[in-house]
């Protein structure tokens, strides 16, 4: 979905509340990296250099204390470790009070295995439920607040912040905030199941405008659909589907499944598992099972023409 | 002397092949047929057992690693269902960690324990009997769900509340959790055993400042366990109780889920150490034996090793940075984290002089034992990077961690346990390894184990979870996955050659002789393989390497093999003061039983019929085991009444 | 090679055969058994108090614990460990009464404590399930119990060994030991009747 090479990848972060860890990250990767090849390089030379000649039985003998190896290496061992506690300290500082009020909250609360996402708004009316896809305003500071509805999950967009656990019973809060425009990938990293492997969440940081234009478009109530077909579809969802999924705007109401009010307007279905459109659509409606083993969604056992209608009237829910 | 009495001088002599050996034999050897085979007390045999059984474990859990492998070496696999996937990857944590990591460790400890010492047998030989039989059901009873496909599913650290009857209504997660508090009896009572013997077993001038780095690291994870293990016996017993008797300990609405975490990790991160010390502690003797020179800076690596283990308590938290932990106690625990490197690299900076400055016998055993430094510097600086809170953050739950602790295991565990078995292999059979598979042995495995775990730093530096079943294409990790998946294969081929090696050499190695390497320490002055007896005389130790004594500097000649104590009234070791090893008691050796058998059968029928709560049979097994207690403690000896003063075991 | 040549025949100093009391192996033993159980108990009373700081004070029943029934028994079972002290000083000097008299009275008091916990449990008006105090309460009392129905266990044994004349007055390691585990058990009882009935007075 996007040009990233590694979509999930975090030496490359791309806001305030990732990037002073990424740079330590670097750091501390960098000095790794260079304690492995000394240390490799004094093993495999020390092996060399002193390997007794072949054949021959090597004497024992006392040899010296050898204690100069503590003498320059603990202090050089020391020194590197504070100098990593100090920077960890300064990081920690700088991840934890950001600057400035949140322009945004939301809520995140992981299910086995989706991301149920919510938008309070100021007032009664301006905040609506969506799924999956967060979307923020580029460049502005959006406090996240993360639970759990079932079991432990573990929120994570690396490009944009670390991991945050979802707890059921306890509210963590972690930020977001991306420099840019973009999307950017994140996954549940706490095993919770068996579709732990489905699990994406996608953070959609738009330029400001832009997301305020999501944002109405999001608070609007569903479209009442207009084909036949379609009409047709309403009434096969509310049939099946409305005790767990729910429609703003319609009868279904249900709070076990994502909020389907604006399901069109996302990229993926199933938290990342497909693309969004017509044919993922009925692929996953007729048999969600297929595509995650174990979900939470039941095969629906739709005829050919319900299943159609559905699809159609899912479609307009843009 | 005659017949026992309340004290006896016992006569100071110079063994000989014919005596007091074959006298010892007769009172010492284990029986033959079954009753025997069950009954045997000998740590020699218990420790074969131990690392026998342990190495079919790793057979195990590798098979169902590969088995991952293939299902993950490309992008969209669908070899494994998400069930299956998730009970081989719980087994095989399960396998390595609890069946495998430990107890190949105390089957060397048990092998050797004595033989360092200097003693006839550990404090408690019976106890330790029941440890390997307490293991073995345990691991039996762990693996009876996982064949059936009931196995656990959670994921070795078994979080809760995915754990929990609601999310998890199977037998699966009963099984672990009753298995692994069997278990823990096992590790419990083999930890104290441990602990006395180096209290009250070590031979007469074995001073605590002489005694082997090995020792130092076996006891020092015998003492964590003994603090930790009740810890997840807890946690999993609160759990079990939460599942079937609906109890509140770790429920999100009235009990906590966290409470679950810092238990487990309380436990976890100890248990880390008890897994790798021992380790570490072969590697510091055996180096010194190849680089023909005493270990550089004895003290310092002992008292590393302690302070390690002590720290190791004050960490657990770096385990849980994500649940939303204040900021200070992140400081505070990655700070503390950052800590331990510093006893770690005592020990590397002390094998690295050891080599610097001796002449280096490249042999296989060698091989491993040095290449574990690499693999250790390479697994700690990963560990330092994740100490730090918010680079873990991101590396947490990632690939990263898969690599960081395989490094750790398998570089501090499985490396030095194939180095000392191509070290001790000459001791336990009387034959010694082929040195020519060995290379082949050593290279095979060394460059599998890194081309298979070297990528997975890459896969989780791009991002990919861990414990996910499958990936889509497109996020950057097909091709480190495929070559993580062929080193694998490698790594396992050379695990291969070390077992074809091992049954080669079983019949047709070379003679060890005692001691095939020249190496300093007791087990290498009593024959290959050793008397059931050990030794005929009991040895006064002068040094910290007898068997180098008058041909270096730090040993003169002080310590006494083949002459010493005459012990064979009976089955009879020298109980010695704890810290200078004063002579002071005699002590009698318990005589084969089958009582720790019965009573290991009885707790494993007891936690097998708790499984689907038939009360009845748990009674009945507890009944099993409450008849072998008695036989087990009821006394051998008359001392109250003056007309039966005598005892009546001798 | 002897820094001290030693005679053929020559003999060590005499070595006592078998442990007396604390010289036995067991006697170390008893202690890691205790240390480790010390540390379930610790980790038992860490779950009530991680629990009681993450709910509040709200989470607690009861603010002010009755100690009617507690406060007794915990008099009854210090003077159990004061009995067995008293019976292991008996077997010491040979005053064969006295150890049994000591040991039986322990075994009894120890079987009060019990009876007295009992009714205690029936008191309670919350039961095992009902809150996560109430499983906290009745698993550590359990697993308390449960110590104090083996050490009562272990103590008949070692009064029927004496009863066979197993002791002596410079053999009794069992006896030693017996009580040992006797006065722990009796010690993680003050840590947890301060936890359970102490405590939530002072927080409260």
């Amino acid at each position: 979905m996007t040009g990233a090479p590694a979509p999930l990848g975090y030496l490359q972060t791309a806001g305030p509340h990732a990037d002073p860890a990424t740079a330590l990250t670097w750091g501390l990767l960098i000095i790794s990296v260079v304690v492995v090849v000394i240390m490799t390089a004094l093993v495999a030379a020390g092996v060399v250099v002193r390997r007794a000649p072949r054949g021959a039985d090597a004497a024992l003998r006392e040899g010296p204390n050898a204690h100069g190896w503590f003498y320059i290496g603990l202090p050089l061992t020391c020194i590197t470790l504070v100098v990593s506690a100090i920077w960890t300290f300064q990081v920690l500082a700088a991840v934890n009070s950001p600057a400035g009020q949140p322009a945004l909250t939301i809520q995140v609360v992981g299910h086995q295995w989706w991301w149920e996402v919510r938008y309070e708004g100021k007032a009664p009316g301006e905040g609506f439920v969506t799924a999956n896809e967060i979307h923020i305003p580029a460049g502005r500071p959006v406090l996240v607040e993360v639970t759990g509805a079932d079991v432990i999950h573990s929120f994570w967009i690396p490009a944009l912040a670390g991991k945050t656990d979802t707890i059921p019973g306890r509210m963590n809060l972690t930020w977001l905030q991306a420099d840019h425009p973009g999307l950017y990938r994140g996954q549940c990293t706490e095993y919770c199941g068996a579709q732990h492997a489905h699990m994406a969440v996608y953070a959609i940081a738009d330029a400001p405008a832009a997301f305020e234009a999501w944002r109405q478009a999001q608070l609007a109530p569903a479209p009442a659909p207009v084909a036949p077909q379609a009409i047709a579809g309403a009434q096969v969802f509310q049939a099946h589907c409305s005790a767990c999924h729910a429609v703003r705007g319609t009868e279904a109401a249900g709070i076990v499944g994502p909020d389907l009010t604006h399901l069109m307007s996302r990229q993926t279905l199933a938290a990342g598992a497909l693309p969004n459109g017509e044919a993922s659509l009925a692929g996953w409606v007729s048999n969600p099972q297929a595509i995650k083993p174990e979900a939470k969604m039941p095969a629906t056992n739709l005829s050919g023409p319900e299943l159609n209608a559905v699809v159609a009237y899912l479609e307009t829910l843009k | 002397m005659t017949a026992l009495g309340e004290a006896r001088r016992p006569r100071i002599v110079r063994a000989t092949p014919d005596f007091p050996g074959p006298r010892l034999q007769a009172l010492w050897e284990t029986a033959p047929g079954l009753k025997g085979w069950l009954g045997t007390v000998d740590h020699k045999e218990i420790g074969l057992r131990y690392i026998v059984t342990a190495f079919a474990f790793l057979i195990a859990g590798g098979v169902e690693a590969l088995v991952m492998r293939l299902q993950l070496a490309g992008p969209g696999r669908q070899l494994l269902t998400p069930e299956a996937y998730d009970q081989l990857f719980t087994m095989h944590g399960v396998t390595m960690i609890f069946l495998y990591a430990s107890p190949v460790l105390t089957g060397f400890s048990n092998y050797l324990w004595p033989l360092l010492l200097g003693a006839r047998d550990m404090a408690f030989p019976r106890l330790n009997a029941l440890s390997y039989w307490i293991y073995l059901a345990a691991g039996l009873f762990l693996y009876a769900g996982f064949v059936v496909g009931r196995g656990p599913d959670d994921g070795w650290f078994n979080y809760v509340p995915y754990a929990a009857r609601d999310f998890n209504p199977g037998v699966n997660i009963d099984i672990y959790a009753l298995g692994l508090i069997l278990l823990g009896i096992s590790t419990t009572v083999g930890a104290a055993n441990f602990v006395v013997t180096f209290l009250r077993l070590r031979a007469p001038g074995m001073s605590v400042n002489r005694v082997p780095i090995m020792i130092w690291g076996t006891l020092t994870a015998s003492v964590a366990n003994l603090l930790a293990v009740p810890a997840v016996s807890l946690a999993f017993f609160l759990l079990w109780m939460d599942r079937q008797f609906g109890t509140h300990f770790f429920d999100a609405s009235q009990g906590q889920p966290l409470l679950w975490q810092h238990l487990f990790w309380l436990f976890g991160h100890p248990w880390v150490y008890a897994i790798v010390l021992p380790a570490m502690g072969m590697v510091s003797d055996g180096l010194p034996t190849f680089c023909r020179r005493p270990l550089v800076g004895y003290t310092a690596v002992a008292l590393a090793t302690v302070a390690t283990m002590a720290l190791g308590f004050g960490v657990w938290v770096h385990h849980m940075f994500a649940v939303g932990i204040p900021a200070m106690a992140a400081s505070f625990f990655s700070g503390a984290s950052l800590v331990i490197t510093v006893p770690s690299a005592v020990a590397v900076f002390a094998w690295t002089a050891t080599i610097w400055t001796g002449r280096v016998a490249v042999t296989t055993a060698f091989l491993f034992y040095a290449s574990m430094i690499v693999l250790f510097v390479l697994g700690g600086v990963s560990g330092v990077m994740t100490a730090s809170a918010p680079v873990d953050w991101q590396l947490t739950d990632t690939y990263f961690i898969v690599a960081h602790l395989h490094y750790v295991l398998i570089g501090i565990n499985v490396f030095p346990v194939v180095g000392a078995i191509y070290y001790w292999f000459p001791k336990f059979s009387g034959r010694r390894l082929s040195e020519t598979l060995g290379y082949w042995n050593f290279w095979v495995m060394f460059v599998g184990f890194n081309l298979c775990f070297l990528p997975m730093h890459w896969l989780g530096l791009m991002g990919m979870p861990r414990r996910i079943y499958t990936y889509p294409a497109g996020m950057g990790w097909d091709a480190s996955n495929l070559v993580v998946s062929v080193g694998g294969f490698l790594f396992a081929a050379g695990v291969a050659l070390l077992i074809v090696n091992v049954l080669v050499s079983l019949r047709r190695g070379k003679p060890a002789g005692p001691n095939p390497w020249d190496a300093p320490t007791l087990e290498w002055s009593v024959p290959s393989p050793p008397p059931p007896y050990n030794f005929a005389v009991i040895p006064t130790v002068g040094s910290r390497h007898p068997l180098w004594e008058g041909r270096i500097e730090s040993a003169p000649g002080r310590s006494s093999l083949t002459e010493g104590l005459l012990l064979d009234q009976g089955r009879e070791t020298v109980g010695t003061s704890a810290l200078d090893a004063e002579p002071d008691l005699i002590l009698q050796m318990p005589e084969d039983t089958t009582a720790p058998f019965w009573l290991a059968v009885g707790l494993a029928v007891a936690f097998g019929f708790a499984l689907p709560h038939a009360w009845t049979g748990v009674a009945a097994g507890l009944v099993i085991a409450g008849l072998a207690l008695i036989v087990w403690f009821w006394p051998r000896q008359i001392r109250g009444r003056p007309q039966a003063a005598e005892p009546i075991d001798a | 090679m002897l820094e001290v040549a030693m005679p053929e025949a020559a003999a060590a100093p005499a070595l006592p055969i078998g442990a007396s009391g604390r010289n036995s192996v067991g006697w170390p033993g008893m202690l890691c058994l205790i240390a480790t159980e010390s540390s379930l108990f610790a980790y038992l009373l860490f779950s009530y108090y991680y629990m009681a700081l993450q709910h509040g004070p709200e989470w607690l029943p009861e603010r002010h614990p009755s100690i009617a029934l507690a406060g007794p028994n915990t008099l009854v079972l210090l003077a159990s460990s004061a009995a067995v002290w008293w019976g292991e000083a008996g077997i010491k000097h040979a005053r064969r009464g006295q150890h049994l008299i000591g040991l039986g009275a322990g075994i009894a008091l120890g079987v009060t404590f019990l009876v007295v916990q009992g009714f205690e449990w029936k008191a309670k008006p919350f039961r095992l399930d009902t809150s996560s105090y109430g499983s906290l309460f009745f698993t550590v009392t359990g697993f308390h119990m449960a110590h104090v129905l083996v050490g009562v266990l272990v103590l008949a044994t070692v009064f029927l060994w004496s009863v066979l004349g197993y002791f002596s007055p410079r053999h009794h390691a069992r006896m030693t030991i017996a009580s040992i585990y006797w006065h722990f058990v009796d010690v993680v009882w003050l840590f947890v009747f301060s936890t359970f009935y102490l405590s939530p007075w002072v927080l409260a």
